[in-house]
């Protein structure tokens, strides 16, 4: 697991359940499994993925998210995580209402295109940002839906998601002293926990 | 001596046993059979602290002959792919158990045995079964094998609905169980197909009412004709349009031909089914066609799948096969949907492959790789547990 997100478990109850929606290798759901003896499922596409969880022991469920999350029930869920593929949802609004039904509580984590460096790549070059982060060309890359730090802070207000938590993350200096400052400039990732 | 066909990695020369089972089973029909026998097969070795087994569950025309070679024969069991050394079902380290199950046709008790209440053959007067029956047999050969649990119970199809049984029954003797191509519940569609196969057994004339046997006939035409219709159903539109698209064997289709004309998949069919008709029982091909349109999971559970699931206490996998319209996808996420909700740990596959319902025998990539680091995380369990 990324250890950038360890914090995310501090958000998580011992003995909840949780589903993890896009739960690739199943890292995540395996710490908290460890840590806080959640009952965790993850859902997930991709075969190699899902052989490697089930080598893990991480429960895993093969399911298009694209398709919806009908068959779970409201509130079946303690907490609701999706790391690093709201923007890769074909309606994530949708998906968000979906996690917060399912769920009491949700964390989404999310690149932020509003961050300096995508838009001084943009706006420099010309070209749409291939980095690190968004290391795919425009034509062939899963992130379908670009969005920034304020723009997911104004789709909150605007369906009255309320915010728990939320975690600027930076991984370089100067960006590390003004993420909190600036976020929507000097964030490279967002993390919110939140409610209905 | 094995045949030339036979791979490395077979378990080899096999033999099946017999078993008499001689406590009371009580069917759920209400019958008692005093005592039944039993003829099954083990692959690998039990283990010192006897926690390795595992128990195959077959279909509806399955028996206990899962995994490699009988003397003589140049095929090996039905499910040879998958069972072995080395192999998803792994004979190195676990002891697999497999029985023909009672009711069917291949040595244990059946419609073919005698009663020995009468002296007679049972023929059609064999006791009606469920799918619970089978389970409970089963567990009486565990307690005759002196087989504390299962490390896993595995089955496809109506295997699959009496592993989930076996997790609802016993949870107690249960640590996983894998359920393959199969349902809580059979469909309309899925009971018709079985309905159309019984009536054309009944309709061959030497069925006599079911008392064939006494009379020296076998209605073989009208097995013929079930397993014909069985079988298009287990494959896909897709395979077999692969397999023999519009193929001529005999014939020409220019006009004014009047000579006979056969497609491919006319002979494959008739093939298959003068196959069937010969190694199998007409009224076991009822009764089990019967057992799989009763079974339904939930029914005692306030018909509540995820209530029914309260009650099982091992880890499931459930795999389901793209194109298996039989037993579709659907329904094993229903299975899983079902053990989600009631908090039971569960992973499912749902894989990719073009040969329908039958996709559960035959060679698998992904299928393999599911099927056996599920299967190795249960074996790393039980060198944990030494």
């Amino acid at each position: 697991m990324n250890p950038d997100y360890s914090f995310i478990s501090d958000w998580i109850e011992s003995n909840s359940k949780v589903l993890d929606l896009g739960c690739g290798e199943g890292d995540l759901l395996s710490q908290l499994k460890q840590k806080h003896n959640v009952l965790g499922y993850g859902l997930e596409i991709d075969p190699q993925s899902i052989a490697q969880c089930v080598a893990k022991g991480v429960n895993v469920i093969e399911q298009d998210l694209n398709k919806g999350l009908t068959n779970f029930a409201d509130n079946s869920f303690d907490t609701v995580v999706m790391t690093q593929a709201l923007q890769a949802m074909r309606y994530p609004h949708l998906v968000l209402d979906e996690m917060l039904r399912i769920g009491r509580e949700c964390i989404v984590t999310f690149p932020n295109f509003g961050y300096w460096g995508t838009r001084a790549y943009l706006n420099f070059r010309g070209r749409m940002p291939v980095t690190k982060q968004l290391a795919y060309q425009w034509y062939d890359t899963p992130n379908i839906h670009f969005f920034t730090y304020a723009d997911f802070e104004a789709l909150c207000l605007e369906r009255e998601i309320t915010v728990l938590h939320r975690r600027c993350m930076a991984d370089r200096f100067p960006d590390k002293l003004l993420k909190n400052l600036w976020p929507n400039l000097f964030t490279q990732t967002a993390v919110y926990h939140l409610s209905r | 001596m094995l045949p030339e066909s036979a791979a490395k990695n077979s378990i080899g020369l096999v033999k099946p046993q017999s078993a008499d089972i001689t406590q009371p089973l009580k069917l759920a029909c209400g019958v008692v059979l005093p005592s039944h026998q039993l003829i099954f097969e083990t692959y690998g070795e039990l283990n010192a602290e006897r926690s390795n087994a595992i128990l195959i569950c077959h279909a509806l025309s399955g028996d206990h002959h899962a995994a490699g070679f009988h003397a003589g024969d140049d095929k090996p069991g039905w499910w040879d792919h998958y069972i072995g050394p080395g192999k998803p079902i792994d004979s190195d380290k676990f002891f697999i158990v497999s029985v023909n199950n009672i009711g069917s046709c291949f040595g244990s008790t059946g419609p073919t045995s005698t009663n020995p209440e009468t002296g007679e053959i049972w023929g059609a007067d064999f006791p009606s079964l469920r799918a619970r029956d089978w389970v409970e047999s089963q567990r009486l050969l565990m307690e005759h094998l002196q087989i504390p649990y299962w490390a896993a119970v595995i089955g496809a199809s109506l295997g699959g609905m009496q592993a989930m049984r076996w997790s609802l029954e016993h949870p107690d003797l249960v640590r996983h169980a894998v359920v393959i191509a199969s349902s809580m519940k059979l469909t309309a569609q899925n009971i018709a197909f079985n309905e159309i196969a019984r009536r054309a057994i009944k309709s061959d004339p030497d069925f006599c009412d079911g008392n064939y046997l006494q009379q020296n006939k076998v209605p073989s035409r009208g097995l013929a004709l079930a397993r014909m219709i069985g079988h298009v159903t287990y494959l896909s539109d897709e395979l077999m349009g692969q397999k023999f698209g519009r193929q001529l064997r005999i014939g020409d289709l220019i006009e004014r031909n009047t000579d006979p004309i056969e497609f491919q998949v006319e002979s494959y069919l008739n093939y298959q089914g003068d196959k069937f008709s010969n190694s199998f029982d007409a009224n076991s091909y009822i009764l089990i066609t019967k057992m799989l349109d009763y079974f339904d999971l939930s029914r005692e559970y306030n018909n509540d799948p995820v209530a029914a699931f309260g009650h099982a206490s091992c880890d499931f996998l459930v795999i389901s096969f793209s194109s298996d319209w039989r037993f579709a996808p659907e329904r094993s996420r229903e299975i899983t949907d079902a053990l989600v909700a009631a908090n039971k740990a569960v992973s499912y596959a749902e894989i990719e492959s073009d040969k329908g319902h039958d996709a559960f025998l035959l060679p698998n990539d992904r299928y393999e790789s599911v099927l056996g680091n599920y299967l190795s995380r249960v074996a790393g369990q039980l060198q944990d547990a030494q």
